[in-house]
Protein backbone atom coordinates (compact mmCIF):
# COMPACT_ATOMS: atom_id res chain seq x y z
CA UNK A 1 0.00 0.00 0.00
CA UNK A 2 1.16 3.35 -0.68
CA UNK A 3 1.52 5.33 2.09
CA UNK A 4 4.26 8.36 1.89
CA UNK A 5 4.40 10.36 -1.56
CA UNK A 6 7.54 9.66 -3.68
CA UNK A 7 10.83 11.98 -3.43
CA UNK A 8 10.08 14.30 -6.85
CA UNK A 9 12.94 13.84 -9.48
CA UNK A 10 15.13 17.04 -10.63
CA UNK A 11 17.32 17.34 -13.61
CA UNK A 12 21.14 15.84 -12.86
CA UNK A 13 22.36 19.41 -13.92
CA UNK A 14 25.23 20.00 -16.04
CA UNK A 15 27.78 19.78 -13.19
CA UNK A 16 27.71 16.25 -12.12
CA UNK A 17 31.21 15.16 -13.03
CA UNK A 18 32.55 15.82 -10.13
CA UNK A 19 30.64 13.92 -8.20
CA UNK A 20 29.49 11.21 -10.11
CA UNK A 21 32.59 10.50 -12.76
CA UNK A 22 35.53 12.26 -11.19
CA UNK A 23 38.23 10.49 -12.35
CA UNK A 24 37.23 10.55 -15.63
CA UNK A 25 36.68 14.10 -15.86
CA UNK A 26 40.07 14.52 -13.86
CA UNK A 27 38.88 15.51 -10.51
CA UNK A 28 40.89 14.55 -7.51
CA UNK A 29 38.47 12.42 -6.06
CA UNK A 30 37.73 8.38 -6.80
CA UNK A 31 34.82 6.99 -9.01
CA UNK A 32 32.85 4.25 -8.23
CA UNK A 33 31.75 3.15 -11.62
CA UNK A 34 33.35 3.74 -15.23
CA UNK A 35 33.09 3.13 -18.60
CA UNK A 36 35.24 -0.40 -18.18
CA UNK A 37 32.69 -2.96 -16.74
CA UNK A 38 35.82 -5.49 -17.59
CA UNK A 39 39.09 -5.44 -18.43
CA UNK A 40 39.45 -6.78 -22.17
CA UNK A 41 42.44 -9.50 -20.68
CA UNK A 42 39.60 -10.88 -18.30
CA UNK A 43 38.42 -14.38 -19.81
CA UNK A 44 34.91 -13.75 -18.77
CA UNK A 45 33.35 -13.97 -21.81
CA UNK A 46 32.85 -12.16 -24.41
CA UNK A 47 34.22 -8.78 -24.52
CA UNK A 48 32.01 -6.18 -26.29
CA UNK A 49 32.37 -2.39 -26.92
CA UNK A 50 29.26 -0.04 -26.91
CA UNK A 51 29.65 3.84 -28.46
CA UNK A 52 26.86 5.92 -28.94
CA UNK A 53 25.51 9.38 -28.62
CA UNK A 54 22.48 11.00 -26.79
CA UNK A 55 20.99 12.78 -29.47
CA UNK A 56 18.69 16.21 -29.28
CA UNK A 57 15.48 17.20 -30.77
CA UNK A 58 18.03 19.10 -32.94
CA UNK A 59 20.68 16.48 -34.04
CA UNK A 60 22.99 17.79 -32.11
CA UNK A 61 25.00 15.32 -29.55
CA UNK A 62 24.04 15.79 -25.70
CA UNK A 63 27.84 16.77 -24.02
CA UNK A 64 26.18 16.91 -20.63
CA UNK A 65 24.70 13.75 -20.44
CA UNK A 66 25.73 10.36 -17.93
CA UNK A 67 24.56 7.18 -19.37
CA UNK A 68 24.55 3.90 -16.77
CA UNK A 69 24.66 0.80 -17.78
CA UNK A 70 23.15 -2.22 -15.89
CA UNK A 71 23.48 -5.65 -17.06
CA UNK A 72 23.71 -9.56 -16.94
CA UNK A 73 26.65 -11.45 -16.88
CA UNK A 74 27.97 -13.79 -20.21
CA UNK A 75 25.82 -16.41 -18.04
CA UNK A 76 22.40 -14.35 -17.29
CA UNK A 77 23.28 -13.56 -13.99
CA UNK A 78 22.77 -10.63 -12.47
CA UNK A 79 25.93 -9.62 -9.32
CA UNK A 80 24.40 -9.81 -6.30
CA UNK A 81 27.87 -9.79 -4.27
CA UNK A 82 28.16 -6.04 -2.92
CA UNK A 83 30.72 -4.11 -5.21
CA UNK A 84 34.12 -3.67 -4.19
CA UNK A 85 37.09 -0.68 -4.40
CA UNK A 86 38.69 -0.80 -6.15
CA UNK A 87 36.70 -1.75 -9.14
CA UNK A 88 37.87 -5.37 -8.90
CA UNK A 89 37.52 -6.16 -12.91
CA UNK A 90 38.08 -9.96 -12.23
CA UNK A 91 34.67 -9.32 -10.74
CA UNK A 92 32.08 -8.69 -12.84
CA UNK A 93 29.72 -6.36 -11.31
CA UNK A 94 27.60 -5.56 -14.15
CA UNK A 95 27.31 -1.60 -13.58
CA UNK A 96 28.63 0.95 -15.70
CA UNK A 97 28.92 4.76 -15.99
CA UNK A 98 30.09 7.36 -18.41
CA UNK A 99 29.54 11.11 -18.89
CA UNK A 100 29.42 12.16 -22.38
CA UNK A 101 31.09 15.78 -21.63
CA UNK A 102 34.97 14.21 -22.09
CA UNK A 103 34.88 12.29 -25.97
CA UNK A 104 34.83 13.27 -29.34
CA UNK A 105 31.44 14.04 -30.68
CA UNK A 106 30.10 13.50 -26.92
CA UNK A 107 29.85 10.27 -26.99
CA UNK A 108 29.89 7.60 -24.47
CA UNK A 109 31.75 4.43 -24.91
CA UNK A 110 31.87 1.03 -22.59
CA UNK A 111 33.77 -2.40 -22.24
CA UNK A 112 32.12 -4.56 -21.26
CA UNK A 113 30.80 -8.36 -21.64
CA UNK A 114 28.58 -9.41 -23.99
CA UNK A 115 25.22 -10.56 -21.41
CA UNK A 116 23.44 -13.93 -21.32
CA UNK A 117 20.07 -15.06 -21.49
CA UNK A 118 18.14 -13.57 -18.80
CA UNK A 119 14.96 -16.10 -19.65
CA UNK A 120 13.81 -18.82 -21.94
CA UNK A 121 11.65 -15.55 -23.52
CA UNK A 122 14.50 -12.38 -23.43
CA UNK A 123 17.10 -12.12 -25.35
CA UNK A 124 20.54 -10.75 -24.64
CA UNK A 125 19.74 -7.14 -22.94
CA UNK A 126 21.24 -4.16 -21.40
CA UNK A 127 19.30 -1.59 -18.79
CA UNK A 128 20.30 1.37 -19.98
CA UNK A 129 19.64 4.57 -17.36
CA UNK A 130 19.96 8.18 -18.57
CA UNK A 131 20.27 11.34 -16.97
CA UNK A 132 21.28 14.80 -18.53
CA UNK A 133 20.53 18.91 -18.29
CA UNK A 134 17.23 19.22 -19.53
CA UNK A 135 16.00 15.94 -17.98
CA UNK A 136 14.06 16.24 -15.50
CA UNK A 137 13.29 12.56 -14.55
CA UNK A 138 15.05 9.41 -14.54
CA UNK A 139 14.84 8.13 -18.67
CA UNK A 140 14.81 4.09 -18.79
CA UNK A 141 15.64 2.23 -22.13
CA UNK A 142 16.67 -0.90 -23.24
CA UNK A 143 19.73 -1.87 -25.28
CA UNK A 144 19.38 -5.12 -27.88
CA UNK A 145 21.79 -6.65 -30.12
CA UNK A 146 21.40 -6.26 -34.02
CA UNK A 147 23.63 -9.74 -33.99
CA UNK A 148 20.55 -11.83 -32.12
CA UNK A 149 17.70 -11.96 -34.75
CA UNK A 150 16.85 -15.11 -33.60
CA UNK A 151 16.55 -14.16 -30.11
CA UNK A 152 15.25 -10.86 -30.49
CA UNK A 153 12.55 -12.22 -32.14
CA UNK A 154 11.32 -14.55 -29.32
CA UNK A 155 11.79 -11.72 -26.69
CA UNK A 156 8.22 -11.08 -25.25
CA UNK A 157 9.02 -7.33 -24.46
CA UNK A 158 10.60 -6.57 -27.24
CA UNK A 159 8.11 -8.32 -29.23
CA UNK A 160 5.56 -6.04 -26.67
CA UNK A 161 6.52 -2.69 -28.69
CA UNK A 162 5.36 -1.02 -31.76
CA UNK A 163 7.30 -2.93 -34.54
CA UNK A 164 7.92 0.35 -36.44
CA UNK A 165 9.90 1.63 -33.39
CA UNK A 166 11.71 -1.53 -31.76
CA UNK A 167 14.72 -0.54 -33.71
CA UNK A 168 15.73 1.65 -31.71
CA UNK A 169 16.70 -0.82 -29.55
CA UNK A 170 19.16 -2.18 -31.35
CA UNK A 171 22.99 -1.53 -30.44
CA UNK A 172 23.97 -2.03 -34.26
CA UNK A 173 27.14 -4.49 -35.00
CA UNK A 174 29.75 -2.28 -36.89
CA UNK A 175 32.44 -3.69 -39.09
CA UNK A 176 35.08 -2.89 -36.13
CA UNK A 177 32.91 -5.33 -34.21
CA UNK A 178 31.68 -2.42 -31.69
CA UNK A 179 28.22 -1.81 -31.02
CA UNK A 180 26.41 1.50 -32.06
CA UNK A 181 23.74 2.48 -29.72
CA UNK A 182 22.61 6.24 -30.51
CA UNK A 183 19.94 7.68 -28.50
CA UNK A 184 17.63 9.68 -29.88
CA UNK A 185 15.13 12.15 -27.61
CA UNK A 186 13.12 13.17 -30.24
CA UNK A 187 12.41 13.35 -33.92
CA UNK A 188 10.76 10.95 -36.00
CA UNK A 189 12.97 7.29 -34.50
CA UNK A 190 13.13 8.55 -30.96
CA UNK A 191 14.02 5.75 -28.73
CA UNK A 192 11.48 4.27 -26.72
CA UNK A 193 11.78 5.18 -23.49
CA UNK A 194 9.94 3.29 -20.38
CA UNK A 195 8.09 4.01 -17.20
CA UNK A 196 8.97 2.76 -14.80
CA UNK B 1 1.31 -3.83 -22.85
CA UNK B 2 -0.89 -0.15 -21.85
CA UNK B 3 0.80 2.75 -23.30
CA UNK B 4 -0.12 5.69 -20.97
CA UNK B 5 1.53 8.48 -20.77
CA UNK B 6 2.98 9.71 -16.69
CA UNK B 7 2.50 13.45 -17.10
CA UNK B 8 -0.93 13.14 -16.82
CA UNK B 9 -0.28 10.97 -14.06
CA UNK B 10 -2.61 14.00 -11.50
CA UNK B 11 -1.17 12.29 -8.13
CA UNK B 12 2.40 11.78 -9.38
CA UNK B 13 4.82 13.63 -7.72
CA UNK B 14 7.50 14.12 -10.33
CA UNK B 15 7.84 16.82 -12.76
CA UNK B 16 6.75 16.56 -16.44
CA UNK B 17 9.46 15.61 -18.97
CA UNK B 18 8.28 19.12 -21.12
CA UNK B 19 8.58 21.66 -18.65
CA UNK B 20 9.03 24.55 -21.05
CA UNK B 21 10.11 26.93 -17.95
CA UNK B 22 13.36 25.28 -18.19
CA UNK B 23 14.32 26.09 -21.60
CA UNK B 24 17.00 22.46 -22.00
CA UNK B 25 13.87 20.55 -22.04
CA UNK B 26 12.49 21.21 -24.99
CA UNK B 27 14.79 19.61 -26.99
CA UNK B 28 15.88 17.07 -24.40
CA UNK B 29 12.31 15.61 -23.25
CA UNK B 30 10.87 12.25 -25.27
CA UNK B 31 7.97 13.20 -27.33
CA UNK B 32 6.18 9.80 -27.75
CA UNK B 33 4.59 8.53 -24.63
CA UNK B 34 6.74 6.02 -22.22
CA UNK B 35 6.12 2.61 -22.27
CA UNK B 36 4.72 1.03 -19.47
CA UNK B 37 7.03 -2.33 -18.54
CA UNK B 38 5.85 -5.28 -16.52
CA UNK B 39 6.45 -5.59 -13.02
CA UNK B 40 9.50 -7.58 -13.27
CA UNK B 41 11.34 -4.93 -14.82
CA UNK B 42 10.65 -2.31 -12.16
CA UNK B 43 11.78 -5.41 -9.40
CA UNK B 44 15.00 -5.84 -11.37
CA UNK B 45 17.60 -5.82 -8.44
CA UNK B 46 20.24 -3.05 -8.56
CA UNK B 47 23.88 -3.50 -7.77
CA UNK B 48 24.41 -3.53 -4.00
CA UNK B 49 27.32 -1.70 -3.06
CA UNK B 50 29.57 -2.37 -0.58
CA UNK B 51 31.84 -0.33 3.04
CA UNK B 52 34.68 -1.21 0.88
CA UNK B 53 33.59 1.59 -1.70
CA UNK B 54 33.74 4.28 0.66
CA UNK B 55 36.80 6.27 2.15
CA UNK B 56 36.89 7.58 5.64
CA UNK B 57 35.44 11.31 5.10
CA UNK B 58 33.23 10.12 2.10
CA UNK B 59 30.26 11.66 3.74
CA UNK B 60 32.17 14.55 5.54
CA UNK B 61 32.33 17.31 2.80
CA UNK B 62 34.48 19.66 5.18
CA UNK B 63 36.74 17.49 5.45
CA UNK B 64 37.53 15.16 2.18
CA UNK B 65 38.78 17.88 -0.25
CA UNK B 66 41.15 19.69 2.56
CA UNK B 67 44.56 21.05 1.15
CA UNK B 68 45.72 23.84 3.51
CA UNK B 69 42.75 24.80 5.69
CA UNK B 70 38.98 24.61 6.51
CA UNK B 71 36.41 25.25 3.39
CA UNK B 72 35.24 28.81 3.83
CA UNK B 73 31.20 29.03 4.97
CA UNK B 74 28.56 28.01 7.11
CA UNK B 75 29.27 24.36 8.01
CA UNK B 76 25.87 22.00 8.22
CA UNK B 77 24.66 18.58 8.58
CA UNK B 78 22.34 16.88 6.63
CA UNK B 79 20.91 13.62 7.62
CA UNK B 80 18.24 11.81 6.96
CA UNK B 81 16.50 8.67 6.48
CA UNK B 82 15.69 6.64 3.01
CA UNK B 83 12.41 4.91 2.71
CA UNK B 84 10.39 2.91 0.39
CA UNK B 85 6.61 4.27 -0.38
CA UNK B 86 5.08 1.86 2.06
CA UNK B 87 7.58 3.37 4.95
CA UNK B 88 9.94 0.43 5.06
CA UNK B 89 13.68 2.12 5.57
CA UNK B 90 16.18 1.03 2.68
CA UNK B 91 19.20 -0.09 4.04
CA UNK B 92 22.62 0.19 2.24
CA UNK B 93 21.46 2.50 -0.47
CA UNK B 94 24.20 4.74 -1.96
CA UNK B 95 24.11 8.41 -1.74
CA UNK B 96 26.17 10.60 -3.90
CA UNK B 97 25.46 14.25 -3.46
CA UNK B 98 27.51 17.30 -5.70
CA UNK B 99 26.50 21.01 -4.85
CA UNK B 100 28.42 24.70 -5.13
CA UNK B 101 30.51 25.94 -3.07
CA UNK B 102 29.29 29.05 -0.14
CA UNK B 103 29.71 31.24 -2.63
CA UNK B 104 28.18 29.59 -5.40
CA UNK B 105 30.75 27.82 -7.55
CA UNK B 106 31.07 25.04 -9.07
CA UNK B 107 34.04 23.70 -9.07
CA UNK B 108 32.93 22.02 -13.00
CA UNK B 109 35.60 22.99 -15.86
CA UNK B 110 32.32 24.79 -17.87
CA UNK B 111 31.04 26.55 -14.77
CA UNK B 112 31.70 30.35 -15.71
CA UNK B 113 30.53 32.08 -12.74
CA UNK B 114 32.72 34.12 -11.64
CA UNK B 115 32.50 33.34 -7.68
CA UNK B 116 35.65 32.70 -5.76
CA UNK B 117 36.82 28.69 -5.87
CA UNK B 118 37.51 27.21 -2.62
CA UNK B 119 40.96 25.19 -2.78
CA UNK B 120 39.43 23.36 0.39
CA UNK B 121 35.99 22.08 -1.06
CA UNK B 122 35.30 19.87 -3.69
CA UNK B 123 31.39 19.56 -3.16
CA UNK B 124 31.33 15.70 -3.88
CA UNK B 125 30.43 13.26 -1.39
CA UNK B 126 28.32 10.25 -1.12
CA UNK B 127 27.57 7.11 1.76
CA UNK B 128 25.65 4.28 2.43
CA UNK B 129 22.57 4.28 4.30
CA UNK B 130 22.83 2.19 7.48
CA UNK B 131 20.65 -0.67 8.60
CA UNK B 132 17.42 2.11 9.69
CA UNK B 133 17.83 3.72 6.08
CA UNK B 134 19.56 6.63 7.62
CA UNK B 135 22.27 9.07 6.27
CA UNK B 136 24.33 11.90 7.34
CA UNK B 137 26.38 14.40 5.58
CA UNK B 138 28.64 17.76 7.02
CA UNK B 139 29.09 19.94 4.37
CA UNK B 140 28.92 23.80 3.75
CA UNK B 141 25.25 25.24 2.79
CA UNK B 142 26.00 26.20 -0.92
CA UNK B 143 25.25 29.55 -2.18
CA UNK B 144 22.73 30.75 -5.27
CA UNK B 145 24.50 31.52 -8.23
CA UNK B 146 23.30 32.93 -11.72
CA UNK B 147 22.53 30.15 -14.72
CA UNK B 148 21.94 31.00 -18.21
CA UNK B 149 17.72 29.75 -18.54
CA UNK B 150 16.05 33.82 -18.69
CA UNK B 151 17.06 36.68 -17.43
CA UNK B 152 18.64 37.42 -14.12
CA UNK B 153 17.42 33.64 -13.56
CA UNK B 154 19.16 32.29 -10.09
CA UNK B 155 18.95 28.92 -9.06
CA UNK B 156 18.11 28.26 -5.13
CA UNK B 157 20.20 27.13 -2.68
CA UNK B 158 20.70 23.46 -3.09
CA UNK B 159 22.18 20.29 -3.54
CA UNK B 160 22.20 17.55 -5.59
CA UNK B 161 21.80 13.73 -4.70
CA UNK B 162 22.02 10.56 -6.60
CA UNK B 163 20.12 7.82 -5.05
CA UNK B 164 20.57 4.06 -6.07
CA UNK B 165 17.78 2.31 -4.49
CA UNK B 166 17.19 -1.77 -4.22
CA UNK B 167 15.57 -2.17 -7.53
CA UNK B 168 15.70 -0.76 -10.63
CA UNK B 169 12.84 1.93 -9.86
CA UNK B 170 14.35 3.00 -7.56
CA UNK B 171 17.22 4.82 -9.36
CA UNK B 172 16.25 8.97 -8.45
CA UNK B 173 18.66 12.03 -9.35
CA UNK B 174 16.86 14.90 -7.28
CA UNK B 175 17.63 18.10 -5.87
CA UNK B 176 17.56 19.32 -1.69
CA UNK B 177 16.48 22.72 -1.18
CA UNK B 178 16.49 24.90 1.60
CA UNK B 179 13.99 25.90 3.59
CA UNK B 180 12.34 30.26 2.66
CA UNK B 181 14.59 30.47 -0.01
CA UNK B 182 13.14 33.38 -1.79
CA UNK B 183 14.34 32.08 -5.13
CA UNK B 184 11.60 29.23 -5.24
CA UNK B 185 8.58 31.50 -6.86
CA UNK B 186 11.40 32.39 -9.72
CA UNK B 187 13.05 28.92 -10.23
CA UNK B 188 11.71 26.80 -12.73
CA UNK B 189 13.09 23.58 -11.87
CA UNK B 190 12.00 23.85 -8.50
CA UNK B 191 8.44 24.89 -10.34
CA UNK B 192 8.60 22.13 -12.47
CA UNK B 193 7.37 19.82 -9.71
CA UNK B 194 3.59 19.88 -9.23
CA UNK B 195 2.74 22.01 -6.51
CA UNK B 196 1.60 19.29 -4.08
CA UNK B 197 4.62 17.88 -3.93
CA UNK B 198 6.85 20.85 -3.75
CA UNK B 199 7.64 20.47 -0.17
CA UNK B 200 9.07 17.29 -0.53
CA UNK B 201 12.17 18.42 -1.98
CA UNK B 202 12.64 21.29 0.95
CA UNK B 203 14.76 20.09 3.85
CA UNK B 204 13.82 21.08 7.50
CA UNK B 205 15.68 22.75 9.76
CA UNK B 206 16.08 20.56 12.63
CA UNK B 207 17.12 21.83 16.52
CA UNK B 208 17.47 18.20 17.41
CA UNK B 209 20.22 17.46 15.04
CA UNK B 210 21.92 20.83 15.82
CA UNK B 211 25.07 20.36 16.66
CA UNK B 212 26.21 22.81 19.63
CA UNK B 213 28.91 25.02 18.58
CA UNK B 214 29.69 23.25 15.40
CA UNK B 215 26.90 22.86 13.02
CA UNK B 216 22.96 23.58 12.41
CA UNK B 217 21.32 20.58 10.87
CA UNK B 218 18.96 19.74 7.98
CA UNK B 219 16.71 17.19 7.63
CA UNK B 220 15.53 15.74 3.92
CA UNK B 221 13.82 12.10 3.54
CA UNK B 222 14.07 10.33 0.23
CA UNK B 223 10.81 8.13 -0.60
CA UNK B 224 11.69 6.03 -3.48
CA UNK B 225 9.50 3.79 -5.57
CA UNK B 226 7.39 0.41 -3.83
CA UNK B 227 4.40 0.77 -4.43
CA UNK B 228 3.43 -2.14 -6.37
CA UNK B 229 6.74 -4.13 -5.64
CA UNK B 230 6.24 -7.38 -3.62
CA UNK B 231 7.98 -8.12 -0.90
CA UNK B 232 11.33 -9.90 -1.32
CA UNK B 233 13.06 -12.02 1.33
CA UNK B 234 16.33 -10.46 2.64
Amino acid sequence: MNTLPITPSQTVGPFFAYGLTARQYGYDYTSLMDGMLIEPRENRGKIIYITGCIIDGNGTSVSDAIVELWQADAQGQYATEPIAYPPNHATFTGFGRFGTGTTANHEFLFTTLKPGFTAEDSAPHINVILFMRGSLRTLYTRLYFSDEPEANSRDTFLNSIDPDRRSTLLAIKRTDGHYQFDIRLQGPSETVFFDL
Amino acid sequence: MELSSPQSDALSTHPAHLSPGYKSTILRSPTRPLLLVPEQMKNLRMPVFGESCLGPFDNDLTKNARRNGEPIGERIKIAGQVLDASGRPLPNVLVEIWQANAAGRYIHKAEIHDAPLDPNFLGAGRLLTDAEGRYSFYTIKPGAYPWGNHYNAWRPNHIHFSVIGHHLDQRLVTQMYFPGDPLFAYDPIFQSVPRHARELLIARFSMDWTEPEFALAYEFNIVLNGRNQTPFES
